[in-house]
């Protein structure tokens, strides 16, 4: 975690609006600080890999002049260090550049894919929370029986299992044989275009504008990519849940519960959980994070135009602009969610405030 | 929470199930396609594979080729033409009547701009209409309209009047509408920002939208001037996985897999819901060998590699149905196009080749090879044939991009590659595989012969010759015997020709598979 938000020595000293201000200066400096130290990264990367930028933007059969002109058009000319300035002045601007591949500039196609990625990332997050929790609580409070067994089971191919194929064999059961999800893609291209693009998330979009057929089949369209990420993050959360949760039914708190004969129902869900949710907060913020930037695979097989496909995509090609835009965004979402699990687990155990 | 979970559940499966299988529409041709590739759809830009096919759909061009048969040319928004005595001086007449999407007529103004700005710009296809001797300052004079429905253009040199044919004919010489594009101008780019993502042409089909590596739309011209296309809209979509491609193709919803691999293929063939379309593509399957390495450097050797490679196992076991043999620089379908296929594999030959050349032993060698199928199965199998003569091959396995930076920077030993013609005339081979002037590494035009560091001033000078060869015929003779002293000595295994393949479902056909990307064609496609 970042640190900053624990009160710090000096707090009493300096009064309290002080401190927030002066704690509020730490948390901004140092996120900068982490950013400029992703984008020097990235950028050192972007310039190591073996593969010629200029070749991406002109494609291979582009005579001399043609390919010198490129080069020198993408400042690839100038010492790494000339490059790197002019990239972050420019991005203190808030211009990210163009990308090579799509001809767009990186923000607008990051606002076209990361909301693909984020309606994805969410629903399969849900399936974990929704599925994960309870099955790790059920297993914890059945320890060695059989459920126990079948958790354990369901989280050992969650973790194990490839994507890519948990994928195909998702689409060829569900899909392709008992026809219950629709197939690859985010829509059919029967209701493409009846949803004017407001968040870029479609369940949402077409929520709002009450176009149901096309909610309907959206629906159809993410429940079988989401499960299949979902199972990854399910796999995690019921396997940490079972193990919070056994750690917590062993205090003498839980017992001194039982002893005043309240029913197990109660122990479990109302002391004990308390005190699970806390460090499940973090658990399911980091899962969160991992399915937003690593769902590159996923996204491959459910042919869906996200984020890690994007990123991917520019890194093959060396499309240094795409993949540093991306990287911020990716980095954006990391610290944002590791402050708000910050913010959620001071809400949610007293001791951290 | 019991309770929320089992609703939840059944919510979801309730909906799932509701909206399973939608067939595509009626009037709507639907393909499944890896189309990341596309960079830009203006036509003095595009230059890969699915942006050259986009772009064949949405504009015309002066001329054409006969897709089956390319030394039958048509006019396309030329009605007619004629080469003056000087060779140099072409006259075409604009198809009368005919007008863009926008409702615009197509006047020779158009033709001229359109070709003007693809000097001017000088993109990455731009060489192929400047290589007549155009540049910036001197094309609004060469390519100009006399009056309305006449274009004139004339060369540098006098050429073979074919060499100027075919090259109107590729994607690069498509006519745009030039009072739209002139309006969407900025600055100094010709409408080139605006043209990336929109379409202003005469064609069969006009953009709907592109969603960089997401889909294209194209929606059909009810009053294109060959008739109106069969099918109101197509939608390309993009998919990755060809496994997908193939779910998507069996269950209906999408009409045509574009990217179905030789296994699937096999599969594919037993269903009878669907189909299968081929068609020769011009695109080469060859092993390079650098120069720069002293071994390869040697004829024999060069020779005793291309007797080395087991060409019949390859396409039978690896390739079969996807690629077919073919041994020259001209692959089927182009004017000279030479199918003696005189190497097979024969180890006995080889050795005594490599004994000749001082290596009866062998030798150590490195192959880069794009991670991909095929490139990575043949590689494998050229590994083990070479084995058998002593040559130890070690592959060096490597992203596409990352090959390619390696070839171009003449890093490699050998390297298994792939050649596409930028054009439909024979010197858009003949000049990268036979012709070097210089090879420095400061070389102005940096061919596939300087990648592999090989400069024969024989085969350079008769290539050159060939192109300005006025008589088609005696044309067509030089091209042959350039390729069969090429085939003996260049260091070159050329080893296959693709075959672009189409699986598509039983009720739907008439998609058009040209001998390039520039002439896949979408209009005649219908759905029964």
């Amino acid at each position: 975690m970042l640190g900053p938000l624990t009160r710090p020595w000096w707090a009493a000293r300096v009064g309290p609006s002080a401190a927030f201000l002066v704690a509020t200066l730490r948390v901004v400096s140092i996120v900068a600080l982490t950013f400029v130290g992703l984008l020097l990264v990235t950028f050192l990367i972007g310039r190591v890999v073996p593969v010629d930028p200029v070749l991406a933007a002109v494609g291979d059969r582009a005579p001399a002049e043609v390919y010198e002109r490129v080069r020198v058009e993408l400042g690839l000319h100038l010492p790494l260090h000339e490059q790197f300035r002019i990239y972050l002045t420019k991005v203190l601007h808030g211009d990210f550049g163009r990308s090579v591949l799509t001809a767009n500039p990186v923000l607008a196609d990051i606002r076209r894919v990361f909301p693909a990625t984020l309606e994805l990332a969410t629903l399969g997050t849900l399936v974990g929370v929704f599925l994960g929790i309870p099955a790790g609580v059920v297993a914890a409070t059945r320890q060695g029986r059989w459920i126990d067994h079948v958790v354990r089971v369901i989280g050992l191919l969650g973790y194990s299992v490839p994507v890519f194929w948990l994928g195909l064999m998702g689409l060829l059961l569900f899909y392709a044989h008992l026809g219950w999800a629709a197939g690859p893609g985010r829509l059919d291209v029967a209701f493409e275009d009846l949803v004017t693009p407001v968040t870029g998330v479609i369940l949402l979009d077409s929520a709002l504008q009450g176009e149901w057929s096309v909610f309907r089949n959206a629906f159809a369209h993410i429940v079988l990519p989401a499960a299949v990420l979902g199972s990854f993050s399910l796999a995690y959360i019921s396997r940490m849940t079972r193990s919070f949760m056994l750690e917590q039914l062993g205090q003498e708190y839980v017992t001194t519960a039982r002893v005043k004969g309240l029913s197990e129902q109660a122990v479990i869900w109302r002391h004990a959980m308390g005190n699970v949710l806390v460090p499940l907060i973090t658990v399911v913020a980091l899962s969160y994070a991992n399915l937003l930037e690593g769902s590159v695979l996923t996204e491959t097989v459910f042919a869906w135009p996200g984020l890690g496909m994007y990123i991917t995509n520019s890194l093959l090609s060396a499309d240094m602009n795409a993949v540093l835009g991306g990287t911020v965004v990716v980095g954006t979402v990391f610290i944002g969610l590791n402050l708000l699990s910050d913010l959620l687990y001071r809400a949610a155990d007293p001791r951290a405030r | 929470m019991r309770k929320l979970l089992a609703r939840t559940v059944g919510l979801a499966l309730a909906l799932g199930a509701a909206a399973a299988t939608a067939q595509t529409p009626k009037d709507t041709v639907v393909m499944a396609k890896q189309i990341d590739d596309i960079i830009s759809l203006d036509p003095a830009e595009a230059f890969e594979f699915s942006g050259s096919e986009a772009v064949a759909n949405l504009y015309d061009r002066l001329i054409g080729h006969d897709v089956k048969d390319v030394s039958k040319l048509y006019g396309e928004l030329a009605e007619s033409w004629r080469v003056a005595e000087d060779g140099k001086t072409y006259t075409f007449k604009i198809r009368p009547n005919v007008k863009f999407h926008s409702g615009n007529p197509v006047t020779a103004e158009d033709a001229a701009w359109s070709l003007q700005r693809v000097v001017i710009l000088n993109k990455s296809p731009g060489y192929i209409i400047s290589q007549f001797g155009f540049t910036k300052d001197n094309v609004a004079q060469r390519i100009r309209a006399v009056d309305p429905s006449t274009l004139v253009i004339e060369t540098e040199k006098a050429l073979a009047p074919t060499f100027l044919y075919y090259c109107l004919c590729a994607v690069v010489g498509s006519i745009v509408d030039a009072k739209l594009v002139k309006e969407h101008v900025k600055g100094d780019d010709l409408g080139n920002e605006w043209l990336k993502t929109n379409s202003a042409g005469s064609g069969a089909f006009k953009l709907r939208a592109w969603k960089a590596n997401e889909s294209y739309s194209l929606d059909a011209n009810p009053s294109w001037f060959r008739g109106a296309p069969k099918s109101k809209r197509v939608v390309v979509r993009h998919v990755v996985e060809p496994a997908t491609q193939r779910l998507l193709l069996e269950k209906g919803d999408v009409d045509y897999a574009r990217n179905m691999s030789k296994d699937q293929l096999v599969v594919l063939a037993n269903n009878r819901d669907l189909a299968i379309d081929r068609g020769n593509k011009g695109t080469l399957y060859y092993v390079g060998l650098n120069q720069k390495n002293p071994s390869l450097a040697k004829p024999e050797v060069r020779e005793a590699l291309k007797w080395l490679v087991d060409y019949d196992a390859i396409e039978k076991n690896i390739v079969a149905g996807r690629y077919v043999q073919h041994q020259a620089f001209l692959p089927r379908g182009f004017l000279g196009a030479l199918e003696e296929k005189p190497y097979r594999f024969d180890v006995a030959k080889a050795k005594a080749l490599l004994a000749k050349a001082g290596l009866p032993d062998g030798f150590s060698l490195t192959m880069d090879v794009e991670n991909a199928s095929p490139f990575i199965d043949v590689a494998q199998a050229i590994q083990a044939n070479w084995a058998r003569a002593g040559v130890k091959l070690t592959l060096v396995p490597g992203d596409g991009k990352q090959v390619l930076t390696k070839y171009r920077a003449r890093n490699h030993d050998t390297v298994i590659y792939r050649w596409g013609p930028d054009y439909q005339d024979p010197h858009t081979n003949a000049e990268p595989f036979a012709m070097n002037e210089d090879n420095g590494e400061n070389a102005k035009s940096k061919t596939l012969a300087w990648r592999n560091a090989w400069a024969d001033p024989d085969m350079t000078r008769r290539a050159a010759a060939a192109v300005l060869e006025r008589d088609a015929k005696k044309r067509e003779a030089a091209y042959r015997d350039l390729q069969r002293d090429h085939q003996r000595v260049s260091p070159f295994v050329i080893m296959f020709q693709e075959i672009e393949v189409a699986a598509r479902r039983k009720n739907v056909d008439g998609f058009i598979i040209g001998p390039n990307f520039g002439t896949n064609f979408y209009y005649a496609i219908a759905k029964n």
